[in-house]
């Protein structure tokens, strides 16, 4: 385990008046400054405003009052979700000096819980990538081994909590944003029940697949955040109108007696150190009673082309709107037409380019049915596969990442290597189900190895249940 | 408004034929929801505001924000297609995608697949169904304003952008292609805009646009094949459906003719030279790429809320027009009787009834005179009815009549019989008249022969100047039956 505290030890400290919110955040950010030079996980470090946040958590404990389970915890924001005043660029050239007029639905719960915002993390442009390294503003590097990617695309958010520059970051998960990076930055992501988390405010790239959640460095930290996150946001219409559990409960049950889900026909591919180090987490839940179930589900390998042609759909009309009239970039042209090419010619970078022009073909007329239409019967059928092998088991077990942290520039020049990296995530995300990676021991290089737990829809509570067990049978 | 509310009846009911051609006519109308709030967000939905203040991130299409849809618009939608016979069903929303500078997300929220209602019809006033395809609900784009120059794009220095109407709720309304004619097409728009105002669902200004019809017209050998059709824009009166897809339907005949092809298109009519133009050719149509609304899930309206809707139906304009003329003992397409329901007089002229009136005479004073007053004339309906009884006891002419009618709207109300007295109106007795005829024939000789021969117009000429000598007292039917009679 880390030797960072974490989210629980600072809330309680501040809460109970032992810790000074502003010395918990005067710490961080110095090492932010120390450091982020090197790494670059943050757009933007909101040193003034977490201060000021800070000041007015200790004068409500001062005060006698209780500013929130989250009190003077550091947090970091993935950078396409919408803080009032402050920029948010998607890592963009696009959104360049975009001011959002408000705070996203998360902002606004996290602050109602105490949290302090440090600062806007680094992603792929639009969170298009799977390495960080389409940001147009330079590439996060790990924090574990600078040479290497943290993952993507929530890359920034990743090794914001892996570097200590906060326990507790916030990432959107569209094909496995949230859990490869946090496999490969040796820290605790999940993604929540598509509709547990309420979108509003997060800039959407897919948004039938588009869903936030933590970074943590325990299981634990992972619970406290979702517990103030989820729940139902009237603002976002497909919210799911369920109070959230109480995540925290339910962590040292154990896993006497559950069913884990090894999926036979999972699409290979895998690196051994990866495969080694998920059987050993198979045996180690076994050994902690649980039984181990084969199952199959048929459809898991066509998810990634699914998802390469729903994903960049639903973002060729997201992202239409960047159109240089009201907001962000404009480059002047001799009529609105021009005006609007040469603002997306220079605005988006070559991996939003290629994904716009996919998702526009994919919808055309007379390729809509071969190929969007098509991808939304696999969709279909990705549920009805994973329904059946729900009722063989409680949670699925895979790996969160065919590798291990990979090197800066190994996939940039094969777009196709790069989706590969999301074989294992994808699924999820077209089915809506919970699914988290935990970190399992380390692989080649000594870099860390995450595991991924899928559950069934709404079960974030079985699935948290089992990654405690993980963490505390983790070599 | 007077181009709105009323079907001029300058053609008959005859089939519109030109060339031994007719014409194949469907509209697709857009109105304007009158909802507090707009379609997806919380903004006022009010015209003529200042420019871009009834906006907000939904509004803007700003990054992050999502829509949420609007209850009120549902509801309001429903009325329209329940008043139209349609079945109301469960629905989703998709995005219709295409770049322009006043559409804020560069795509539209509409429905495609699944509309809220299909399959319903409305009849028009003589009868004629015209099948309903689907009534479907959408947002409304911004307005975009060409400055300098003519006001159109070509010469504008600039172009300034107005979002108050963008997100706006619309329903568009598609007929099926059921009309054969100008006048049933000038018909069909003046009924759906009846019963739009009837259950309160728009305000159906087609002066403000929150009422807007495109024509798809094609013309055809009668019972042929149907033709090529196209589209025509920018028809922004009732008097401009009737004018554009006669001036289309012609144009097309005049191709066809001259060994031509119609091709599609879109086409605009302009009101100042009377010609559609062209706009687009079919081939240059934009692919909008229709997909399924991922930021909204399906709308499943319950049976109790389309029931609860449903029986909060008022009776509608044809159902009025039915019960109106079965009083008056006329037809429903009658104008009278089609002008008073359009102006929601009907209910006056009965209360006129119940209070003791004489429906024919009723009927004809609230056509004529409160022609510029809405559903509540001033006149209280038991001083109307007290009228109608002076003239069809003989006490007043018809003439007379109207003219204590005019004091009565003045006045706001008042006893008829003292106004006649105040102005000396008498009957007069028919020796009296007897003596103005002897009179009148003596005075005009030659039109009295011409009368003689047969020659009906030179009555009038006879009767002017009777009714010139007793200012207007004479009984005009009475002075015609004794020159009749004279004739022999």
């Amino acid at each position: 385990m880390s030797e960072y505290p974490t989210a629980l030890q600072i809330a309680e400290g501040v809460r109970s008046g032992d810790l000074k919110a502003v010395d918990v955040v005067e710490q961080h950010l110095t090492t932010i400054a120390d450091t982020d030079g090197e790494i670059h996980a943050f757009n933007h470090v909101m040193a003034d405003e977490a201060r000021e946040r800070a000041a007015a958590v200790d004068a409500t404990v001062a005060a006698g009052g209780d500013p929130g389970p989250m009190a003077g915890v550091p947090v970091a924001l993935k950078d396409n979700m919408c803080t009032r005043g402050v920029p948010t660029t998607c890592s963009s050239k696009i959104l360049a000096g975009w001011l959002p007029p408000y705070d996203a639905t998360v902002v606004q719960r996290l602050t109602a819980a105490g949290a302090v915002f440090v600062g806007k993390t680094n992603l792929d442009e639009f969170a298009m990538g799977s390495s960080t390294e389409n940001s147009a503003f330079g590439p996060t590097r790990n924090p574990l081994d600078t040479e290497r990617v943290p993952g993507g695309s929530s890359g920034g958010s990743a090794a914001a909590v892996a570097a200590g520059f906060a326990p507790v970051s916030l990432g959107s998960d569209t094909g496995g944003s949230i859990r490869q990076p946090a496999a490969l930055c040796g820290v605790v992501g999940v993604k929540p029940t598509y509709g547990r988390v309420s979108r509003l405010g997060l800039i959407a790239f897919g948004s039938s697949l588009d869903q936030i959640g933590p970074f943590t460095h325990t299981v634990a930290d992972a619970a406290l955040t979702l517990e103030t996150i989820c729940g139902h946001d009237p603002g976002d219409s497909t919210s799911i109108p369920e109070p959230a559990p109480e995540f925290s409960a339910v962590l040292d049950r154990g896993v006497d007696g559950l069913r884990i889900g090894r999926i036979t026909d999972l699409p290979e591919g895998a690196d051994p150190d990866v495969v080694a180090r998920t059987d050993e987490a198979f045996a180690a839940l076994e050994s902690a009673g649980a039984t181990i179930v084969d199952v199959e589900v048929p459809a898991f390998t066509y998810g990634l082309t699914a998802y390469y042609l729903i994903a960049p759909a639903e973002a060729s009309s997201n992202l239409a709107r960047f159109d240089g009239v009201r907001y962000g970039l404009r480059v002047d042209g001799a009529d609105v037409e021009e005006m609007m090419r040469n603002t997306r010619t220079a605005g988006f970078g070559d991996e939003v380019k290629r994904r716009i022009l996919l998702g526009t073909y994919a919808l055309s007329a007379g390729y809509y049915d071969a190929y969007y239409g098509k991808a939304l019967k696999i969709r279909r059928l990705m549920a009805e596969d994973f329904a059946a092998a729900y009722q063989q088991c409680d949670v699925l077990l895979t790996p969160s990442s065919p590798s291990v942290a990979f090197p800066f520039g190994s996939k940039t020049d094969d777009p196709f290597a790069m989706y590969l990296c999301d074989t294992y995530t994808i699924p999820a995300n077209l089915t809506g189900d919970p699914a988290m990676s935990v970190p399992f021991g380390d692989g080649a290089d000594d870099l860390p190895v995450g595991v991924q737990i899928i559950a069934p829809s709404l079960g974030e509570s079985v699935m948290l249940q089992v990654a405690a067990e993980l963490e505390r049978s983790a070599p | 408004m007077s181009t709105d509310t009323n079907v001029t009846s300058e053609t008959s009911a005859a089939p519109w034929a030109f060339e031994g051609y007719e014409m194949v006519v469907g509209l697709e109308v857009h109105v304007e929801l009158a909802t507090r709030t707009k379609l997806f967000s919380g903004s006022p939905n009010r015209f003529g505001d200042e420019p871009n203040t009834n906006i907000d991130p939904v509004t803007l299409g700003l990054p992050g924000a999502l829509p949420v849809l609007n209850r009120q618009a549902v509801e309001l939608a429903m009325k329209i297609g329940l008043a139209l016979n349609c079945t109301v069903q469960p629905c989703t929303f998709a995005r219709k995608n295409y770049f322009y500078p006043d559409m804020p997300k560069a795509y539209q929220i509409s429905q495609y697949e699944d509309p809220l209602n299909v399959d319903g019809w409305l009849d028009l006033p003589d009868g004629t169904r015209i099948g309903i395809e689907r009534a479907h609900m959408e947002e409304d784009a911004g307005k975009t304003v060409h400055a300098g120059a003519s006001g159109r794009v070509h010469g504008a220095e600039h172009s300034l952008i107005d979002l108050n109407r963008a997100g706006v709720p619309l329903v568009e309304i598609v007929s099926r292609p059921d009309m054969r004619s100008p006048e049933q097409a000038r018909q069909y728009v003046s009924e759906l805009r009846a019963i739009l105002l009837a259950v309160g669902a728009s305000d159906a200004k087609m002066e403000e646009g929150s009422m807007r019809v495109d024509a798809n017209v094609s013309v055809r050998r009668p019972g042929g094949e149907l033709g090529t059709r196209c589209e025509i824009k920018n028809v922004n009166s009732i008097r401009s459906v009737g004018r554009a897809i006669e001036y289309e339907a012609k144009r097309q005949i005049v191709l066809i003719e001259g060994g031509e092809a119609v091709r599609q298109q879109t086409r605009h009519w302009d009101e100042g030279d009377g010609k559609t133009h062209t706009l687009r050719d079919k081939e240059d149509a934009d692919d909008y790429r229709y997909f399924l609304e991922p930021d909204l899930v399906p709308l499943v309206p319950e049976r109790s809320w389309v029931e609860a809707v449903r029986s909060s139906l008022p009776v509608l304009p044809s159902a009025r027009r039915v019960a109106l003329a079965e009083a008056a003992g006329s037809a429903p397409d009658d104008e009278s009787i089609v002008t008073i329901v359009d102006r929601g007089q009907d209910a006056y002229v009965f209360a006129v009834v119940d209070a003791g009136g004489d429906v024919g005479r009723a009927v004809v004073h609230v056509q004529q005179a409160f022609a510029e007053f809405d559903a509540a004339p001033p006149v209280p309906a038991g001083d109307l009815a007290a009228l109608t009884t002076l003239e069809t006891g003989g006490q007043l002419t018809a003439t007379q009549a109207k003219t204590v009618l005019a004091v009565l709207v003045d006045r706001g109300g008042g006893d008829p019989a003292a106004i006649a007295a105040e102005h000396g109106f008498e009957a007069m007795d028919t020796s009296e008249l007897e003596a103005m005829v002897d009179e009148a024939i003596a005075a005009q000789p030659d039109a009295w022969e011409k009368f003689r021969a047969g020659e009906g117009k030179a009555m009038g000429a006879l009767v002017g100047h009777i009714m010139k000598a007793s200012k207007g007292q004479a009984d005009g039917k009475l002075v015609s039956q004794i020159l009749q009679q004279r004739k022999g």
